[in-house]
């Protein structure tokens, strides 16, 4: 066959270089990028986004090697694709799962070791303890400097940010000493007096000295080292508050208190099958949930059986060879499935607003009344429905026809021999053949419509929405659509994982229903043996 | 005509009873074309109304006119253009190196044989049953990882909403081609093989122009998809000047749908009607495509 290849061997059709510059141009290429990739990898590592680096580097492992083993040469047609499912489809899958397993959200965005960096930052001014007295001086840009006695007599000149120096006398700007030990001047800054320095707003705020030994105003008298006011103890994998003596436990990702005070931030941490018990028994959420899902499989399967029903319908009603205009009916009958649906949804929602829109307003002018179709429930799910029809019927009634020209006349001829009526020849030969024909594209439909989170949001964001539920919720709501909620909404808390944890149960939904399309139609197998 | 016969009684029944039929059918597509359409003649009808008002829309309109469409097209509060800019730009990029893609890598699949390729196969089968709308927090943390480190792939850039369309390329339409591409006879390999041309020299001069019909569907089903895509483009993109089409409007008709109805109006038409001729124009191939395997997007 033709599987006999050389490596190089594409290289050859460029008559510019020869094939051995060729080599060195993609060798010094791949290096390009190597080192591109090499430096986001690190950026990535410092940043605390370990799970996307590794995922980075392991596609980039897969691209050096196919690049570099003869051996892998076909591999090398399909490179680029292989890349970019794997980054952008298969490494937001995975990430999913683990993110299903963890708290990550909002005030658990960030590592333990990010959280603890910040919680350790934090500092407290003891009550007692090493202090000195200060006397403070200000220069014309509003910047403060203070001179420190400490207890053995030694002067020092503190300043913001600055470590701490010992000058004399004469030295970087310092007057000569009053009797007290304190310069009566600073080259460029005002000394303060008692009462200037007592009404001062600004400098018990400041924190003078370098980072890890500050120093900041305690009395009018006094200032002070400023201590660590938390201590990380690993092994008992508590924060210990050095100030208070409180403990803070690790209540998954959060450090608390007995007392149930929270050390901010939070950060993520494993919390095994926790958000799928919530999914599954959460009382608060069971009411919703319940309600959502149900709804989720009726409104696939009603959209499902309505939407093949009329396309079919009309299939048959226009299958006739010779029917007058034909063509015609069939184009102007396809238009609502060539206009992208955003539109068309959102012009129904123009046309079903209650007060304004032109169909509420016929029904208002015939019957008096017109169906509250965004407050009810019920009426918000016909409308959902209907517009559904709309947009899809379409799409079957092109399926149904493509299948109805493919059975033979043979089955009818030998039906009317005996004697069925047209009823008969329907029920028995026409629907089993095309069910068999487009059973798989039935089936995709229906995974699409069980996650057809556009015409959901898009008409009424879900809505209306359910009463006293813990997670905004509605009553058209289905579970891609509550997800998103969870994800982005953030009226009340960002939730990832439990987002995620959601996700993985669409998954298995979704995937049961696939493998139940491969043993309905053996599309599997077919599939295996045309490989 | 009093002595027909007994047959041609019967047939002339018959063919009244057909003509009957015909007729009957007739009304009834009338009927649901009225359904299909009417939204599309309200819309048409509500740009050209000059009150633009929701309230006072009537479906023949008093004094027509293109105020609405003057206002779309030349009031900043609306870059119509730049949406519109926007959407074509990464429809096309998409759809180009998606095809390319999806090209290269199912002609390496129909012509080699290797280790793991039915496994592949199997499995870029199954990655794709899974709806890629799923992964969408995940996809929306990782662009914005990436782009801490650079901000030119990051969120709210075009660049990464490409790439994450491109993410599904693979998937999407590898079979179609694939299934195509057998069907194109290896002789044609063979013996261009023997003459000692390369794979690639085979694969661009010889069987890519033979792909022709196939390439058109898919990249114009491709575009559509694109075009009209809004979830991840609603996610990743954060502001007037980036916005899509899709995003751009669905946001404008959020805002203030009641009072510039006929704006929206002739926004949705001005960005729907060239797919929508694209489409009808396309049909019967964008069709055969569809039915096939292909997706919509």
């Amino acid at each position: 066959m033709t599987s006999t290849t050389t490596h190089g061997s594409e290289s050859t059709q460029t008559t510019l270089l020869s094939p051995k510059a060729m080599q060195i141009l993609k060798i010094i290429l791949l290096v390009a990028v190597d080192a591109a990739v090499g430096y986001l990898i690190s950026r990535l590592l410092t940043l605390g986004y370990d799970p996307l680096a590794i995922a980075i580097f392991v596609i980039f492992v897969f691209v050096n090697i196919v690049l570099v083993v003869n051996k892998l040469y076909p591999l090398r047609w399909m490179v680029v694709g292989l890349v970019m499912m794997g980054l952008f489809t298969i490494y937001p899958i995975l990430f999913t799962v683990w993110v299903a397993f963890t708290n990550y959200g909002e005030g658990h965005l960030i590592t333990k070791e990010q959280a603890l960096d910040q919680i350790l930052d934090s500092s407290y001014l003891p009550e007692e303890g090493k202090a000195y007295q200060w006397t403070a001086f200000k220069n014309e840009d509003g910047e403060y400097a203070l001179w420190l006695i400490g207890s053995e007599g030694n002067g020092f000149l503190a300043k913001p940010g600055e470590a701490l120096t010992q000058p004399q006398a004469g030295e970087a700007g310092i007057s000569a000493f009053d009797e007290d030990g304190i310069p009566e001047s600073i080259e460029g800054y005002q000394r303060l007096n008692t009462i200037q320095a007592a009404i001062d707003q600004n400098l018990t705020k400041i924190l003078f000295g370098e980072e890890g030994q500050t120093i900041q105003v305690r009395t009018p008298s006094e200032a002070a080292e400023l201590l660590p006011k938390y201590e990380y103890d690993p092994d008992r994998d508590v924060i210990v508050d050095l100030e208070t003596g409180a403990v803070f436990q690790n209540l998954r990702g959060t450090f608390t208190s007995q007392t149930g005070q929270e050390l901010k931030p939070g950060f993520t941490e494993t919390i095994g099958f926790s958000n799928f018990k919530r999914f599954f028994t959460s009382p608060a959420l069971r009411g919703p949930l319940v309600r959502i899902i149900t709804w989720n499989f009726a409104f696939a399967f009603l959209s499902l059986l309505l939407n093949f029903s009329l396309g079919l319908l009309i299939a048959i009603m226009f299958n006739e060879p010779g029917f007058p205009f034909k063509k015609i009916i069939r184009s102007l009958l396809i238009i609502p499935y060539t206009i992208p649906a955003l539109l068309t949804i959102l012009v129904w929602r123009g046309m079903l607003n209650p007060e304004l829109g032109v169909i509420s307003r016929v029904l208002e002018s015939l019957f008096g009344w017109a169906p509250p179709w965004f407050t009810n429930q019920w009426w918000a799910k016909v409308a959902v429905l209907l517009i559904n029809l709309w947009l899809s019927y379409p799409y079957f009634m092109l399926i149904s026809s493509g299948s109805l020209q493919s059975i033979s006349d043979d089955y009818y001829a030998a039906a009317k021999v005996d004697g069925a009526n047209s009823w008969q020849q329907f029920w028995h030969i026409t629907l089993p053949l095309l069910l068999v024909a487009v059973g798989p594209l039935l089936i995709s439909s229906f995974v699409f419509n069980f996650n057809n989170f556009n015409l959901i949001y898009i008409f009424n964001a879900g809505g209306p929405p359910m009463a006293n539920t813990p997670t905004p919720a509605g009553h058209t709501d289905i579970l891609i659509s509550y997800v998103y909620n969870l994800a982005f909404s953030g009226s009340r808390g960002i939730d990832y994982g439990f987002a995620a944890a959601i996700t993985i149960v669409i998954f298995f939904i979704v995937g049961a229903i696939t493998l139940f399309q491969f043993r309905f139609t053996r599309m599997w197998e077919e599939v295996s043996e045309n490989v | 005509m009093s002595n027909m016969s007994t047959v041609e009684k019967l047939r002339s029944s018959a063919s009244l009873r057909k003509k009957i039929s015909i007729g009957v059918r007739l009304f009834i597509a009338l009927l649901l074309i009225i359904f299909s359409i009417f939204p599309i003649l309200w819309v048409v009808s509500a740009s050209i109304n000059p009150t633009g008002s929701l309230a006072t829309q009537r479906l023949i309109p008093r004094n027509p006119g293109f105020g609405n469409y003057r206002e779309l097209l030349t009031s900043g509060a609306f870059p119509f253009w730049t949406w519109l800019g926007n959407s074509v730009k990464i429809a096309s990029i998409t759809s180009i190196l998606s095809l390319s893609i999806t090209t290269i890598a199912a002609y390496a699949f129909s012509r080699f044989r290797f280790k793991g390729r039915k496994t592949m196969l199997k499995g870029i089968f199954l990655i794709q049953v899974f709806p890629t709308l799923l992964a969408i927090v995940a996809t929306f943390l990782m662009i914005s990882q990436i782009g801490d480190v650079f901000p030119w792939v990051g969120l709210n850039t075009h660049t990464s909403l490409i790439l994450i369309y491109l993410g599904g390329a693979m998937g999407t339409n590898i079979w179609l081609m694939k299934g195509y591409l057998d069907t194109v006879p290896r002789d044609i390999d063979e013996s261009a093989m023997v003459e000692g041309a390369t794979n690639w020299q085979i694969f661009v001069r010889l069987i890519l122009p033979l792909l022709r019909p196939i390439l058109i569907v898919i990249a114009i089903i491709n575009y559509i998809g694109t075009y009209g895509e809004f979830v991840l483009a609603r996610i990743l993109l954060k502001g007037n000047e980036k916005y899509t089409l899709m995003v751009g409007l669905q946001i404008f008709a959020g805002a203030q749908f009641d009072q510039r109805w006929g704006v929206f109006a002739a926004g949705a038409l001005l960005g729907g009607l060239p797919i929508m001729i694209i489409y009808l124009i396309l049909q019967d191939q964008i069709v055969g495509g569809l039915t096939t395997g292909a997706v919509k997007g």
